[in-house]
């Protein structure tokens, strides 16, 4: 059996999923911190 | 420990951190990964689908090592309340999740060219499916805990009791010998060749750094969540 198409799957899966939790991880910390820092300021 | 259990404290230590070890937690992974895939040699007997090693095994650690740091996050809430313990532990569950999914799905696709099957009741897997179900567990309870506006007491000595299955996990090979083999790395030796274990190496502490950077991430999402919270109620008072 051929084991390319079984690594490929492995690392795509692997690499999208590590990237998109980075990602959103990322993009959530930015917009919260952005939102308690404007509210600090409007006090 | 008990010094950076004040948010602001850990705000201070946390920002520069998160950027540096998601960076080099990034280049780390590339070389670990470029050298696992291009360069290091086929196993005499898995051949090529040796590869998937490089992402299945820190995978597999990251999965173990969230739920460890759950315990001591949430022994650290029930014993000293101390206030970042629950956020940490809530921040490593959703990154703890992702990676033993990823060990699922990566061992799966190693074991049908090399077992020549997808799955087998076997007692690593097995175990590791229990923890992928006990993360869905927690992150369920932690919710429905935070909208009840509850302390985490409840999370808390889930994510305690449900340590029990990390050495399941581990020693389970050593109980049930079924089909997935015995632990290939120790403390102070391994079987595996140099020209194979450095990239592992490499890649697991490379994934490592990164799962900090996305843990620290996630808390600091969570603290100025709280602030903005806070900052709500005494509008509307």
């Amino acid at each position: 059996m051929n084991p390319l198409p079984f690594i490929i799957g492995a690392y795509a899966v692997t690499l999208v999923g590590t990237i998109a939790m980075g990602l959103l991880s990322y993009r959530a910390m930015r917009d919260a911190e952005r939102k308690a820092d404007g509210l600090r300021r409007e006090r | 420990m008990h010094a950076f259990a004040n948010p602001a404290r850990f705000l201070k230590i946390a920002r520069p951190l998160t950027g540096w070890f998601g960076w080099i937690g990034v280049a780390l992974i590339a070389i670990g990964l470029g050298e696992g895939l291009f360069v290091a040699p086929p196993d005499y007997l898995q051949g090529e689908s040796v590869r998937i090693i490089y992402i299945h095994v820190p995978s597999a650690w990251l999965g173990m090592a969230g739920w460890g740091g759950i315990a001591v996050a949430s022994l650290m809430q029930l014993v000293w309340r101390h206030p970042l313990a629950a956020v940490a532990a809530r921040a490593l569950a959703a990154p703890g999740a992702l990676f033993t999914a990823l060990c699922l799905i990566s061992g799966s696709l190693w074991g049908r060219p090399t077992w020549g099957t997808y799955w087998e009741w076997d007692g690593r897997l097995t175990s590791m499916l229990v923890l992928f179900f006990l993360y869905l567990a927690y992150m369920a309870l932690a919710a429905a805990e935070s909208e009840r506006d509850g302390e985490g007491r409840i999370t808390a000595i889930f994510g305690l009791v449900g340590a029990i299955n990390i050495p399941i996990i581990h020693f389970s090979v050593l109980w049930w010998r079924t089909l997935h083999q015995g632990s290939s790395i120790g403390l102070t030796s391994s079987t595996i060749d140099s020209s194979m274990l450095w990239p592992l190496l490499v890649a697991t502490v490379g994934f490592t750094l990164f799962f900090v950077s996305i843990v620290l991430m996630r808390m600091r999402t969570a603290i100025a969540r709280n602030r903005i919270e806070a900052r709500m109620r005494r509008m509307a008072q």
